[in-house]
């Protein structure tokens, strides 16, 4: 049995996180590949229903970062 | 003046005249671009990554080197070169010879058979020669233009009269024998020259063994063994054996700061240039040895000193003062370095690759160009200008930028290109332009009331994907995805030929939804949107899935995982593509005049640069007197900066079309791009003022540090270069004559918390040290320095220094030197100076009648008010941050602002000159525009269901979204909205909507990800 593996989504602010993310793989830093990201303009644009939508839509946890 | 003309050239097509084109495009004028080569681009494609954000050149090339190519007002001229210019200023009139292609253009669909079926192999230039190509080829794989040509030189039917295969083989009968070189004759106002340079040929260099060892090589080689899409696929192997190597060497000022080979001058780039290729290197190879040898560290840039320390630190590159005598290679191939310590001790040590740190050196070509076009060259053979007018060649009208007068590294060059714009506009017929349709746009389709029809399209990017990610399968489980019609791989979606593609399986399928899935949205998107647009479709209707940056670059050793994760994202893109809207971007009308804040030397050019293109210009200046920190200097090799100073004070006082405001205040800045109002008020009177404007230039210049180290202030004798080099212009020294100068550099520079190099202190005291040798030829000169950073031509007078007897003591931050006084009750006292000497290996002590110390150049405190006024960014340093540290060097990210001189960072005379015009000519770009368009994503109000409770007007950061009294609903400015969405999360009634990421389109990226099969799972 293969290690239980957390389902991650990522909301991330364009102007920062996101171009956070995109320098980690300029640089090549090597993280899991079980998170898959969302781009939004700002953090502010996260509604607390987002929340709710990801988790219901299965995933085991979320990231906002802005 | 009597000629102006519309029509202006750019020679030479890096990212220097590339620059200079799009700026003198975005004016109106009509720009004739000659590139030698057959693509534009200049030496950025070469590289893999650039310092000091390793971000990929190409990347952040791409969408330049595009706009540059689509640009209706841009005309580019491949394999061209000026043959003759005749005529004068405004009114030039110039012969290029278009060089022979041998390939049709237009039939040319760049589907390379012909190359795969050429029975020649040649050395790829663009490789290094680490690869062969053919007599048929093209430049490099993202080429603009992307035809292929036929090299003349190598082609068996051009030469021999034999072959002729590639004819048989070209599916679009693209080929050409006859073809013939033609001359043409253009009428231009102005000629911008921007040919660059080449890069030193070590082969001379016989003890460091280039070309008979075969693992040592040429930093620019290197570039290329380190890029992805480079001949090794990014695999770092020895020539001799293709093992990865263990241990690199890279030795420093090969071809540089050497007398012996008439390059007195430092090349400037290649201290970062090692320091970047030794990180990516450790990237690229676990446990990797790195180690540069180097004389000076030259880390003079903005964020460069932390970018060493990083590569000291984290990365745990080795830094060795050295100089290294000879390499020989050993029975494996591996090389042995002999290299000499500061104190004289040689050692010996092992390295499996040697790289070399080539030089910059002007162009073979360059006296050749000079004499065509009667300019002259400098001493060392690059193009000659002068300090305080640098980017003016010897002739009238003819302008230069980028490293063709001198090294230079990427910004800089960006910012020399933006300023000879300004310098050039003079002689050109500046109107101010319409919104223009492109021409050659097809109509926007109106997709309303259709079903969404998908166009997917996934991004091998050479290897860079597709090395990692199953790129077909990508495409194949994007094609069985709802409303997708169509779905198909590409191998540079961004490079011409494939967006080609795109827009003719637009037409092809109806599609009317574009996916690409490929690198990161931040630098790619705008360059798709506009693709679609030329395709008849709304910019809008276009996402982007990232599954280069933040996936295959991310989860390199885990292909089917990261394969997986970039099906989902894809499947994430499709559902919001689905989703999406057209959107429209409404103009936004442009107020012609400029404000500019900050009334220096940065300051009063930009203000002279706008004035003269005729701009009506507000300067401010919060002293009583125009000048700022250049009141201070009076020396400049040669030049006089008090008459400059006294020239520009008069130009811009006497300008009709300037008004000065000094002793003033800012109370207030309010507005956006094209509409700006400035409330500012007199600091005696306290009358207050409005003004209106279109853009702003901050020009605020930065203070001198105020040092207590060294005991600075506890003797007379103990000065900063600031106060030494005033004491200079009086003549009035301390008595009795002086006997020992003492300098220390780096005085509240690199140190922790103040990590950067204050850029001029080094010169600066060369440039005193000079003058007072000069005086007092006896005089005995010891300068303690950590690197002497006299960088570009500024290496003549180290030289000279050193040769006038003056002594340079190296000094480690560990082991700074101490400063005591001979008597502490008299305020004019001798000092006493202690400071270990590296190359004798001892302790030496000076007893000083002089004392100068090179304090740093701190940023302004006043920087935070005016950044939160101005919605623009200042680094850790307290310095503005530009918008782009390569790409956009005096723009800021909020649109319509600019910024020149110290403010940006420390910097001398010449280069504040410099960005000042650069700064005006990108301002231009906008005031001489009536309008320009708004971003398209932007918050609307659904007025049924506000219930105008305020709580958005609160929230928003940026004053775009007010209630209006009357009808009681939240109401958008659009120009002012951001589109950032923190009202529409905020807004209880879901009365507001983001446009482009509503919660519909949102909601729908959950829903698509509503499966168990995702994530691996458990």
């Amino acid at each position: 049995m293969e290690e239980w593996q957390p389902k991650i989504l990522a909301i991330l602010c364009n102007w920062c996180s996101y171009a956070g993310a995109d320098l980690a793989g300029v640089s090549r830093m090597q993280y899991p590949p079980n998170v898959r990201v969302l781009r939004v303009p700002c953090s502010g644009r996260v509604d607390p229903l987002f929340i709710v939508k990801s988790l219901q839509s299965g995933f085991d946890a979320l990231l906002v970062s802005g | 003046m009597s000629h102006k003309s519309s029509s202006v050239m750019v020679v030479g097509a890096g990212i220097a005249g590339i620059q200079a084109a799009l700026d003198l495009a975005e004016m109106g004028l009509q720009v004739h671009l000659i590139e030698e080569s057959a693509s534009i681009g200049g030496r950025m494609p070469q590289l893999d990554k650039t310092f000091p954000t390793n971000d990929c050149s190409m990347c952040i090339l791409a969408p330049k080197m595009s706009e540059c190519a689509r640009h209706p007002n841009i005309k580019i001229y491949i394999k061209s070169n000026i043959s003759a210019l005749e005529g004068e200023p405004g009114d030039f009139t110039v012969k290029v010879l278009q060089a022979a292609k041998y390939v049709d253009p237009v039939k040319c669909v760049a589907c390379g058979i012909c190359e795969s079926k050429c029975p020649v192999k040649v050395d790829d230039e663009f490789d290094m020669g680490l690869r062969k190509r053919g007599a048929i080829s093209r430049y490099f794989l993202q080429s603009i233009p992307s035809e292929y040509t036929i090299d003349p030189e190598k082609c068996l039917k051009l030469t021999k009269g034999v072959c002729g295969i590639c004819e048989k083989v070209c599916p679009a009968q693209a080929i050409n024998y006859q073809d013939t070189d033609q001359e043409i004759s253009l009428k231009v106002g102005a000629v911008i020259l921007a040919t660059g340079i080449d890069a030193f040929d070590p082969i001379g260099f016989g003890h460091f063994g280039y070309k008979s060892y075969k693992n040592v090589v040429t930093s620019l080689e290197f570039e290329r063994m380190l890029s992805a899409s480079g001949p090794l696929g990014g695999h770092v192997v020895r020539a001799y054996d293709h093992k990865e190597p263990q241990s690199i060497a890279f030795i420093q000022c090969v071809g540089s700061r050497d007398e012996s080979i008439d390059h007195n001058y430092c090349s400037s780039a290649c201290c970062m240039f090692a320091i970047k290729e030794a990180m990516i290197a450790r990237e690229h190879i676990k446990g990797l040895k790195a180690s540069i040898f180097y004389m000076d560290i030259r880390a003079y840039g903005k964020d460069f000193d932390k970018y060493y320390e990083k590569a000291k630190f984290q990365y745990e590159v080795e830094f060795i003062k050295s100089k290294v005598a000879e390499i020989s290679e050993t029975d494996d191939g591996s090389l042995t370095l002999k290299y000499v310590l500061e104190n004289g001790d040689i050692h010996y040590s092992d390295y499996d690759l040697v790289v070399l740190s080539i030089g910059l050196q002007p162009r073979a070509n360059i006296v050749k160009l000079a004499q065509k076009l009667d300019i002259k060259l400098n001493e060392y053979g690059f193009c000659r200008s002068n300090a305080f007018t640098p980017l003016q060649t010897t002739r009238e009208g003819i302008y230069v930028c980028g490293a063709l007068n001198g090294p230079k590294d990427i910004p800089e060059s960006v910012t020399t290109a933006s300023g000879a714009v300004a310098d050039a506009v003079k002689y050109l017929k500046l109107e101010r332009q319409e919104i223009t349709e492109d021409k050659d746009a097809e109509p926007e389709k109106d997709v309303k009331g259709e079903r969404p029809r998908v166009g997917a399209f996934v991004c091998h990017c050479g290897i860079n994907i597709a090395g990692v990610v199953d790129v077909k399968a990508v495409a194949e489980s994007a094609r069985n995805l709802p409303n997708v019609e169509h779905a198909e791989d590409l191998m540079y979606a961004c490079s011409q030929d494939c967006m080609n593609t795109i827009k003719e399986r637009i037409k092809e399928h109806n599609l009317n939804r574009i996916i690409v899935a490929a690198c990161t949205p931040r630098t790619h998107e705008p360059l798709f949107r506009q693709t679609i647009a030329e395709a008849g479709l709304n910019p809008y209707l276009f996402e982007m899935a990232n599954i280069r940056d933040q996936c295959s670059w991310a989860h390199m050793n885990e292909p089917e995982l990261a394969t997986q994760k970039a099906k989902d994202l894809v499947r994430m893109g499709i559902a919001k593509a689905r989703k999406l809207t057209p959107l429209q971007r409404l103009p936004i009308d442009i107020n012609p005049q400029a404000l500019i804040i900050g009334g220096g030397l940065a300051g009063m050019t930009a203000a002279q640069s706008l004035a003269e293109a005729g701009f009506m210009t507000y300067l401010l200046e919060k002293e009583a007197e125009l000048g700022g920190n250049m009141r201070n200097i009076f020396f400049n090799f040669g030049n006089d900066p008090q008459k400059l100073l006294a020239e520009k004070i008069e130009y811009v006082t006497n300008h009709e079309l300037i008004e000065v405001h000094t002793n003033v205040d800012i109370e207030n800045i309010d507005g956006f791009v094209g509409n700006y109002k400035t409330v500012i008020i007199d600091k005696d009177t306290k009358q207050k003022q409005e003004i209106e404007h279109g853009i702003v230039i901050v020009a605020t210049g930065a203070d001198e540090h105020v040092t207590t180290e060294y005991l600075y202030g506890e003797s007379s004798r103990i000065v900063t270069q600031v106060e030494f080099e005033k004491m200079l212009h009086d003549q009035d020294f301390p008595k009795p004559k002086l006997k020992n100068v003492v300098m220390i550099q780096c005085v509240g520079s690199r140190e922790e918390g103040k990590m950067y190099c204050s850029r001029v202190c080094c010169t600066k005291a060369v440039k005193n040290a000079l003058n007072l040798k000069k005086k007092f030829p006896n005089v005995n000169i010891y300068i303690a320095y950590r690197d002497i950073r006299t960088y570009g031509f500024r290496e003549k007078y180290y030289t000279e220094l050193r040769d006038q007897g003056a002594m340079f003591v190296h000094y480690t931050p560990e082991n700074k030197p101490q400063v005591t006084l001979a008597d502490e009750w008299d305020p004019g006292s001798k000092v006493s100076v202690t400071v270990f000497d590296p190359i004798m290996d001892k302790e030496v002590v000076v007893d000083a009648d002089l004392l100068v110390l090179a304090t740093a150049i701190d940023a302004r405190k006043e920087n935070i008010d005016l950044a939160k006024m101005l919605k623009i960014s200042l680094n850790t340093d307290g310095m503005f941050l530009e918008a782009h540290v390569k790409l956009r060097p005096v723009d800021f990210a909020t649109e319509g602002v600019f910024v020149a001189g110290l403010a940006h960072n420390p910097k001398d005379m010449d280069e504040s000159i410099t960005q000042a015009k650069a700064a005006a000519s990108r301002a231009m770009t906008y005031l001489n525009k009536k309008s320009v368009l708004a971003e398209g994503t932007i918050t609307e109000v659904n007025e049924s269901r506000c219930s105008g409770c305020g709580f958005c007007e609160e929230i928003c950061a940026y004053n775009a979204i007010k209630i209006d009294p009357e009808k009681e609903i939240a109401v958008v400015n659009e120009a002012l909205c951001k589109g950032c969405g923190a009202c529409v999360a905020s807004c209880r009634c879901a009365a507001l909507n983001l446009r482009g990421f509503s919660n519909e389109q949102l909601f729908s990226v959950f829903e698509s990800l509503d499966l168990n099969d995702i994530i691996g799972g458990d």
